[in-house]
Parts: C-alpha cells; sequence; structure tokens
C-alpha cells in the first residue's frame, strides 16, 4: 500500500499493534540532557529498574551551562548538571560534559557524530527534537514520564499522528532563508496549525537546502504544533553523512544507503492536509510578538490587533503589542534592539555562522547593542574558530561565547533584563523566554547579523543602501504566506 | 498513579489562548530534580500582576483550570504539569491543547478535558458571575457540570481507560517484553550505537 515518508519509519518500528490501544514504537536513539531527565532516573531507581538500551543513549549537558569560561556558578543549576552526571554514571550513559570536545546542545551534537540517520526513531526531553527529522528520521520531543518510559524499555506507546505535506515550490531569492520559510510557514498555519500531525516538508525550495538548512526548518515544526518534521534523505543527506563518526561504513554503508534511498513518500500516497508556499515570493521574516506565528516580513509594519477576524486573535494580538511595547503601524524596520542573539539548535551551526560572519565583516556592531555569538557545539565552535569567524565577530564588537543553549532560554546567566528588546536566531518569543520582561523577535542570522550593525531590526540589503532612504527596499510580500 | 473517576472542585477561569509552558512555568523554576515543590514556578510571571485570576483569594482552593484555546503549546517540560498538579489542580478545561503536554498530563493523572470554546466561553461566565463555584468533572460519563450547564467533553478511549484504572504506563509495556526483545533481534547491523565508533 502507497505510504508516506513518515508512515513507512513509523511502520519499521512497530513492535506491537493490538485493536483500541496505542502502537508500541521502537526506539533506535534516546538524547538526554540535565533538564528533563533527573526525574526520569528517580522513577527508575525507585522501581528498581537498569537502563535497557545505554548503548543507544546519549547525554550532553547544554541548557545550564553558562557560556563563559569557568564553572557553573548558580548552585542549582550545578546540581542539576550533578544529578545528570551521577545518573549517567550509575546506569552506564555516555555523557558528554561541559568542557568536552563533543558536547554542544543536544541537537547539534547527534547530527554531527553521525548518530542521527534516516529512517530512525529519535527521541529527546526536548521539543525541539524535531530538528533530527532533517535527515528523513521520526524525531519527537517527549516529556520526563516518557523520558523514563524509553529509558526503561526502549520503546513508546503511541498514536499515530496524522500526515501533513508543506510544499515549498520555486527557488528562494537571494538573501531569504531556511528561518524565513519556515517562520513564514508558522505565521500560515499558526502555532496550532500542526497539532496532531507530523509534517513532510517537500519541494524544489526544500531539496536544494543543505542539511543544516533543513535542520533550522523541521526545528521549528513544534512552533506550528506539530510532533515532528520530516524531509526525505537525498544525496545532501549522505554526503553528509559519509564519514561521520558514527555513520556505517564498507557493508554497512551500503546497505544502509540502499534502505534510505528507498524512504520517500510514494508518488500516489495522500497525506491527511497539504499546504502550499511560494518559496520565490519570500522575503526576510521577523516576528512582532509573542508566539512565533506572530511574524510578518520585515518589510511591513506592526499590525493593528482590530485586523484580526478572530476575537482570540484580537486579544493575543493586543497582549502581545502591550508585552512588546510596540504600537500598531510601526515600521517594524524602525524598532530599535538592544541585543543581538545569534546560536541556538536553530540556528547555531557552522554555515549560520559564516552567514552571520559574511553579514558583520567590515562593520561595527552598532552603539548600545550588544551582540551574542553562541555556537551550538564544540565542534561549531573550533570550526569557526579555525575559518577565523571569531576574528571576525570580535572585531565587529560582539561577543564570542562557548557552546550552550545560552539565550535561547533563560536557564543560564545569559539572560535579556526586563524591558530590553532582542534580534534572536533563536525559536521561541513567548514572554519571559529569554528573561523576565524580555522582548524577541525572531529572525534568521542574515537579518540578525544586519540588525547588530544598523541597531534596528534590518536586513544585509539594508546596509548596502546605508544612508539612503528604506521605503522602495524590498517591498515585496510573502504571497500565499 | 491515583485512580481519576469524578472530581469536584473551584473552577478558575482563565481567559487566555495559547498559554504555553513557558507562561505555566518559566525557565527558571525547571532547576529541581524532584517532581514537587514546582507550585512556586506556576504563572510566575502572571502571578505578579494583582489582578491576575490565582491572586484572587476565592480561586485559593482552585482546582479546575478553565482555559482558552491552545493551552500548553511550546517547550516539553513535564514541570508544566507537576507545576499545575503541585499547586493543587486536577483538571485542565480547554478547547485545544498542544500535543506533548495532554501526553505528560495523562501519564500524571492531570485530566485534560477538551471542550468546545461555546462551551468554554459559557463555564467562564458562569465562574465569573459566581467566583469560588465549584465545577463537577465526570470521567465515567464525560460531562463538566458547572451550575445548570452540562457539557460534554472528549479525551481519547485509551488515556480514559487508564486514568480510571490508574495505570503506569511502563509495567504495561513490560507485559510486552518478549515482542521488544524479538523485534531488537531483528535490527539491521548498521544502526548506530552511541558507545565509541
Amino acid at each position: 500500500m502507497a505510504g508516506t515518508l513518515a508512515e513507512k519509519v513509523w511502520d519499521a518500528h512497530v513492535v506491537r499493534r493490538a485493536e483500541g490501544e496505542p502502537d508500541l514504537l521502537y526506539i533506535d536513539l534516546h538524547l538526554l540532557h540535565e533538564v528533563t531527565s533527573p526525574q526520569a532516573f528517580d522513577g527508575l531507581r525507585l522501581a528498581g529498574r537498569p537502563v535497557r538500551r545505554p548503548d543507544l543513549t546519549l547525554a550532553t549537558e547544554d541548557h545550564n551551562v553558562p557560556t563563559t569560561p569557568g564553572p557553573i556558578t548558580d548552585p542549582v543549576s550545578k546540581i542539576q548538571v550533578e544529578t545528570l552526571r551521577r545518573n549517567c554514571e550509575e546506569f552506564g550513559v555516555r555523557l558528554y560534559p561541559m568542557g568536552d570536545a563533543d558536547q554542544g546542545i543536544v541537537h547539534v551534537v547527534g547530527p554531527q557524530l553521525g548518530l542521527t540517520q534516516p529512517g530512525m526513531t529519535v527521541v529527546c526531553g526536548d521539543s525541539h527534537t524535531s530538528t533530527h527529522g532533517a535527515f528523513g528520521a521520526l524525531a519527537f520531543g517527549i516529556g520526563t514520564s516518557e523520558v523514563e518510559h524509553v529509558l526503561a524499555t526502549q520503546t513508546l506507546p503511541l498514536k499515530p499522528f496524522r500526515t501533513l505535506a508543506v510544499n515549498v515550490r520555486g527557488q528562494l531569492p537571494a538573501g531569504v532563508t531556511a528561518k524565513d520559510i519556515v517562520l513564514a510557514v508558522i505565521a500560515k498555519i499558526g502555532t496550532g496549525g500542526g497539532q496532531g500531525y507530523v509534517i513532510e516538508y517537500r519541494g524544489e525550495a526544500i531539496e536544494a537546502l543543505s542539511m543544516e538548512a533543513r535542520m533550522t526548518v523541521c526545528n521549528m515544526s513544534i512552533e506550528a504544533g506539530a510532533r515532528a518534521g520530516m524531509i526525505a534523505p537525498d544525496q545532501t543527506t549522505f554526503d553528509y553523512l559519509e564519514g561521520r563518526p558514527h555513520a556505517p561504513t564498507g557493508a554497512d554503508w551500503d546497505a544502509a544507503v540502499a534502505e534510505w534511498t528507498a524512504l520517500r513518500t510514494d508518488d500516489d500516497a495522500v497525506f491527511d492536509a497539504e499546504v502550499d508556499l511560494d518559496a520565490s515570493a519570500l522575503t526576510p521574516f521577523v516576528t512582532w510578538g509573542t508566539n512565533p506565528g506572530q511574524g510578518l516580513p520585515l518589510s511591513d509594519s506592526v499590525p493593528d490587533p482590530e485586523s484580526f477576524a478572530d476575537e482570540s486573535d484580537r486579544l493575543a494580538a493586543a497582549n502581545a503589542l502591550a508585552y512588546m511595547g510596540l504600537e500598531a503601524g510601526t515600521p517594524l524596520r524602525d524598532i530599535k534592539v538592544d541585543t543581538v542573539f545569534v546560536g541556538s539548535c536553530t540556528n547555531g551551526r557552522i554555515e549560520d555562522l559564516r552567514a552571520a560572519a559574511d553579514v558583520v565583516r567590515g562593520h561595527r556592531v552598532a552603539d548600545g547593542v550588544r551582540m551574542l555569538v553562541v555556537p551550538g557545539s564544540a565542534k561549531v565552535r573550533l570550526q569557526a574558530e579555525s575559518e577565523g569567524l571569531d576574528k571576525i565577530f570580535t572585531q565587529a564588537g560582539a561577543e564570542w561565547r562557548l557552546p550552550g543553549c545560552s539565550m535561547c532560554l533563560g536557564m543560564n546567566p545569559d539572560t535579556l533584563a526586563p524591558g530590553e528588546r532582542s534580534a534572536s536566531t533563536s525559536n521561541r518569543n513567548f514572554e519571559g523566554r529569554q528573561g523576565k520582561g524580555g522582548r524577541t523577535h525572531l529572525v534568521s542570522p542574515l537579518v540578525a547579523a544586519a540588525t547588530a550593525i544598523r541597531g534596528t531590526l534590518s536586513s544585509p540589503a539594508d546596509l548596502q543602501t546605508a544612508g539612503q532612504p528604506q521605503g522602495e527596499l524590498a517591498s515585496a510580500t510573502t504571497g500565499e504566506a | 498513579m491515583e485512580k481519576f473517576e469524578t472530581h469536584t472542585g473551584v473552577g478558575v477561569p482563565l481567559r487566555r489562548s495559547n498559554v504555553d509552558t513557558d507562561q505555566i512555568i518559566p525557565a527558571e523554576y525547571l532547576k529541581r530534580v524532584t517532581r514537587t515543590g514546582f507550585e512556586d514556578g506556576l504563572f510566575a510571571a502572571w502571578r505578579k500582576d494583582e489582578s491576575f485570576v490565582l491572586n484572587n483569594p476565592v480561586y485559593a482552593d482552585g482546582s479546575v483550570l478553565v482555559a482558552g484555546p491552545d493551552f500548553g503549546t511550546g517547550s516539553s517540560r513535564e514541570h508544566a504539569v507537576w507545576a499545575l498538579m503541585n499547586w493543587g489542580f486536577r483538571v485542565v478545561i480547554s478547547s485545544r491543547f498542544a500535543d506533548i503536554f495532554r501526553g505528560n498530563s495523562g501519564k500524571q493523572g492531570l485530566l485534560t478535558a477538551i471542550v468546545a470554546q461555546d462551551d468554554v466561553e459559557l463555564i467562564w461566565k458562569y465562574l465569573e458571575n459566581n467566583p469560588g463555584a465549584e465545577i463537577t468533572v465526570d470521567l465515567v460519563g464525560r460531562t463538566v457540570h458547572a451550575g445548570e450547564i452540562v457539557a460534554l467533553f472528549d479525551i481519547d478511549d485509551y488515556t480514559r481507560w487508564r486514568l480510571l484504572e490508574g495505570l503506569d504506563d511502563i509495567g504495561l509495556t513490560l507485559r510486552h517484553e518478549d515482542l521488544v526483545a524479538d523485534f531488537e533481534s531483528a535490527r539491521p547491523s548498521h544502526k548506530p550505537v552511541t558507545t565509541p565508533a
């Protein structure tokens, strides 16, 4: 029978299927970090249960770690990280601690090691596990009870997800990135639009993306409410994987590639829903509100809450404008920021840093603006330094940091002060996400870098025309978006 | 897990849509390594506002939260469920829940009752006109009773059965350990392991 990519991966992992019950799915890779695992290990200890497959489990320290040199100073953060270390030792789980050459944000580390491969099931107690779907894996975030369940059984009872195709047709214009695609998708379908679905991103614009750009797209699937996002594996995927530490070799590689090549949605398969987006009409996208669906092209203005047809959208927009300290009608390009953050599991990979560095090169960060550049992993940091990117950033007046989740969420010392405004390459603009009272605009690395230089939300095109009126720039709309 | 059949308690109207888990419990409160004590972080930012509903003493014993659509979006943190339960909530009513939050709730015994938005509006009005009024949530009959209002709610059959029986998921799965072992023995050899390559 014809099937979609998601259905094929699902079906290949069913351990048990019974009428009226969820399917029991086998989990190929379980990633752990310090925040959502302590209570799960505690549960195992109480029940006297071991970790069934420590060899399919990997832990890293990321959410709490400071990005400046030195130990963790917050005593509560310290306890959480120490608890992870103790748990990993007691249960025999491999851990990449702070300072290790392979440490980093959990969703950067898995792909970088070649552990994330097509056709796998990947879970982690973190909603951005959807990142790994870029390889054609079925990857999704789980809660702590489910973390305990996977530790104990290497399986999860799950009800099948519905399937949603997001067809991104045409070619992306220059200066428009994967981040702009996914922000436009979320603005189009809303934060609840993907609920209950696995999204498969398809179409010419998706096929043209690099692996890292595909990870950016899949990463934010959860921001549309979807459990997972997937992209069919192709030569780009295989080229990225070949030679990585945990990728198969020799005859295993050939067998794997043969299997992976078949992982495609059949031509006659039917999705439960489909959405179309015209890539060629996209322009740089930014959020203006307090959920990731509240986004618009940078060339637009802060919307009037009264312009929303739905009452709860009107109320949400009014609340968002009050929290963000914005007035309806203000051009987005006029919004001044205090902080620019480049990093996170969404945009903390080497290509993201290269893109930001290219924009920053030869410029200075605007007066009164703080720019933080935080590599997604220790390996990304080393790579960037070997290319001299760190120098480009520091010479421009930006701060070059150690790897971690950093300012994506206020769990470590990198936070916004109340009322402070950021342009951030991370994934959530929720109230207080980057620190109590902090105001977040989600942007691509290109927009983040240009914003740091001009001090107001900007795209690299604005730098080339500096001093000229901005009005006629990029008046394009997002078309269907 | 405790069995859940019916619950009667003070209803708390929360007129907000898109209540994400960062609002339910901000990241700075996630550092405990236990499952208790998270009530101090529940809606921490909103509780600073005196007019916030949970600051009204009539709702001090609130145990049924009645919220707008898309409740529990965002981060997968189960701490959001613990915070609600540590505070004393046993039920959340909304017309739409985020998937991960709903799953986490089911594992912990927090009932997420899906009620049509028109009925949520009626219940809000009833609670606002009768502050501190009690609501009864009947999982057997899948109904919410608020004064004269009787609203049906949705919940999937399997979660309902587990809540009614108070069953633990891991115990249920371990009954099929032989099937897990069979599956494992047939996995392709090219699948990766995390131990040193």
